[in-house]
């Protein structure tokens, strides 16, 4: 028996099209309006036509405005995106950008306020209640999925534990002394779990676990129930990207038939990455989104890379916000590892600035247990090589504290004879994900 | 002082091989060979007759290779031998990097090759011991 349908704000979350679209409009044409103080918006609204907010006449008018890119972003770093005077912002995320430099979103105090009532209004949508313990198992910090949970679940009133993620043996003493009920964590993470409950001492039956929100990285529904088995839980997947400020752009519901996108702070378009032609629903596409209620940074129009598809029809739960289906893949080389977003081009920037270093390099991914292991394969230049084997072991370190600092991840470093990595000219593989997919 | 060639290689079958083969096609004399093994690479290090000319064939095949200047210490061939040598390292504060040696008929006792940080200065501390230390020149005719 599925679980009681519980709503944060019936009446916006069960809109009707009409009265949705007279909305979304309204929002889009304020959205523009801020959007118009950026240079950048300016200069490329200008271009079509678009002086002012009165220029918005009906939703039909977002297909004048072109696509923003994470590469239009990272070009207007630091502030060529801001819209508002920098004394309201509140908060900044950044996230990683493709070449090293990145890509940075502000918040203001209202901005986080609308980002906490989606991430509110999500949880509530899978059951979660001021009476749940909530531990929060994503890492803080820049990266969006801590924090935005992490404010959703204390404004609901749910009791949070700020775990963050690391350190399994202790996790699972804090789900058992204060009895978690909800979980957030990548899904890999959660794999992690339950091959290490037993030999940590743990048993799934002293611990009083019911939900888990899994995120940040891919996952097959089939992953998902062995972990619903495993664990006894009911696990729900989410959708969202820094530049959309986070987790709670999409969420599912109870029914779990989709997540819903929310169609109030976000109007959702799907795209043929190609022709950049408009799809329609049920067709894979690339999902393209417009903020509607951030005033620090609007983004219009915002191509996200990911793949999805609209799922058709009505869902039982009564949201009249469309579903998209799980992210079935990416249109550019972003890879996700342990959670975390890398281009390999950011590899590839730290490695071309190491002269000890030639230019071929390989990216191989594998998994170690249920976790990531990303190694980062070089080759040695061999006219700078001294000899000495502790020259060696600095090399080694050095290129692994460089790469820290732009990835975020730790990897492993190999170094290697001149010419033993496949060329770069014969358009070799530089990514070898052995990963196998879960 | 004795030439030490030092080879990057990765560890994997058949690089011992390839300096080999690139030694016996430029007619070079191995007279030592020594294995540093550092998980997916190792060095490779080689006392040879003509260093110099073993570098140029080595860089030839792609290899990445330097010279170090190691100590080539004649010891006696007997139990005791190399304790006695070792005896005199901690003495002078001196950290042995890596070391292995060999026995050699001709001069009826063995040499053992010693990296250090200073090998000039430890050579000197060694021949104040009483030790003989080979030039280059002096091993490749042993």
């Amino acid at each position: 028996m599925k679980e009681k349908i519980a709503f944060r704000d019936a009446q916006k979350e069960c809109i009707d099209g009409q009265a949705l679209r007279k909305y979304q409009l309204e929002r889009l044409k304020e959205t523009v309006g801020h959007a118009l103080r950026t240079p950048f918006y300016q200069h490329r609204l200008n271009k079509v036509g678009i002086r002012s907010s009165d220029d918005i006449r009906s939703l039909k008018d977002l297909e004048r405005i072109p696509f923003t890119t994470k590469d239009d972003l990272r070009e207007s770093y630091p502030r060529g995106l801001l819209a508002t005077d920098m004394k309201k912002v509140v908060r900044v995320h950044t996230s990683s950008g493709t070449t090293g430099i990145p890509t940075v979103i502000y918040h203001t105090q209202e901005d986080l306020d609308n980002w906490t009532e989606l991430v509110v209004r999500s949880i509530v949508a899978c059951g979660v209640t001021s009476d749940d313990v909530f531990q929060n198992m994503m890492t803080y910090g820049m990266f969006t999925g801590g924090l935005g949970l992490h404010y959703g679940a204390e404004r609901l009133g749910a009791l949070v534990i700020p775990s963050g993620s690391g350190n399994t043996k202790r996790q699972l003493q804090l789900m058992k002394d204060f009895r978690t009920t909800v979980v957030h964590a990548t899904p890999s993470y959660m794999f992690h779990f339950s091959s290490k409950i037993g030999e940590l001492g743990f048993t799934v039956e002293e611990l009083n676990l019911k939900k888990a929100f899994l995120g940040a990285e891919p996952y097959s529904e089939n992953t998902r129930k062995k972990i619903e088995e495993f664990f006894k839980i009911d696990v729900y997947n989410s959708y969202g990207l820094s530049e959309m400020n986070g987790p709670g752009v999409a969420f599912e519901c109870i029914y779990k038939t989709g997540m819903h996108l929310w169609e109030d702070a976000y109007i959702l378009e799907m795209i043929d990455p190609e022709t950049k032609k408009n799809l329609g629903d049920d067709t894979q596409g690339e999902l393209v989104l417009t903020t509607l209620c951030r005033q620090a940074t609007p983004l219009l129009r915002y191509r996200t890379r990911d793949l999805t598809t609209v799922v058709k029809g009505n869902c039982p739960c009564g949201r009249t916000h469309r579903r998209i289906s799980r992210i079935a893949g990416r249109t550019d080389d972003m890879l996700i590892i342990s959670g975390v977003n890398v281009f390999p081009s950011q590899i590839e920037q730290v490695i071309m600035k190491i002269p000890e270093v030639g230019n071929n390099y390989q990216i191989y991914l594998a998994k170690e247990g249920a976790l990531d292991k990303l190694t980062v394969k070089v080759e040695l230049y061999s006219k700078l090589f001294s000899g000495d084997l502790q020259d060696l072991e600095r090399l080694k370190r050095k290129i692994q504290d460089e790469l820290r600092a732009s990835i975020v991840i730790t990897p492993m470093v190999e170094l290697h004879e001149p010419g033993s990595l496949p060329e770069f000219e014969l358009k070799a593989k530089r990514v070898v994900d052995e990963r196998i997919k879960i | 002082m004795a030439k030490q060639i030092n080879i990057f290689v990765d560890n994997r079958a058949g690089r011992i091989q390839k300096i080999a083969e690139s030694m016996s096609l430029a007619n070079i004399n191995i007279r030592a060979l020594a294995i540093q093994d550092r998980g997916e690479f190792g060095l490779v290090k080689l006392i040879v007759n003509k260093p110099d000319k073993a570098v140029l064939a080595l860089q030839e095949k792609g290899f990445a290779c330097g010279i170090k200047d190691v100590l080539a210490v004649v010891m006696e061939d007997k139990p005791g031998g190399l304790y006695q040598l070792l005896k005199t390292f901690p003495e002078e504060g001196v950290n042995i990097l890596d070391a292995y040696g060999f026995a050699a008929e001709t001069i009826k006792g063995s040499v053992f090759f010693i990296e250090v940080k200073d090998p000039a200065q430890m050579t000197a501390f060694l021949q104040g011991k009483g030790y003989k230390v080979l030039t280059d020149q002096e091993i490749y005719e042993l």
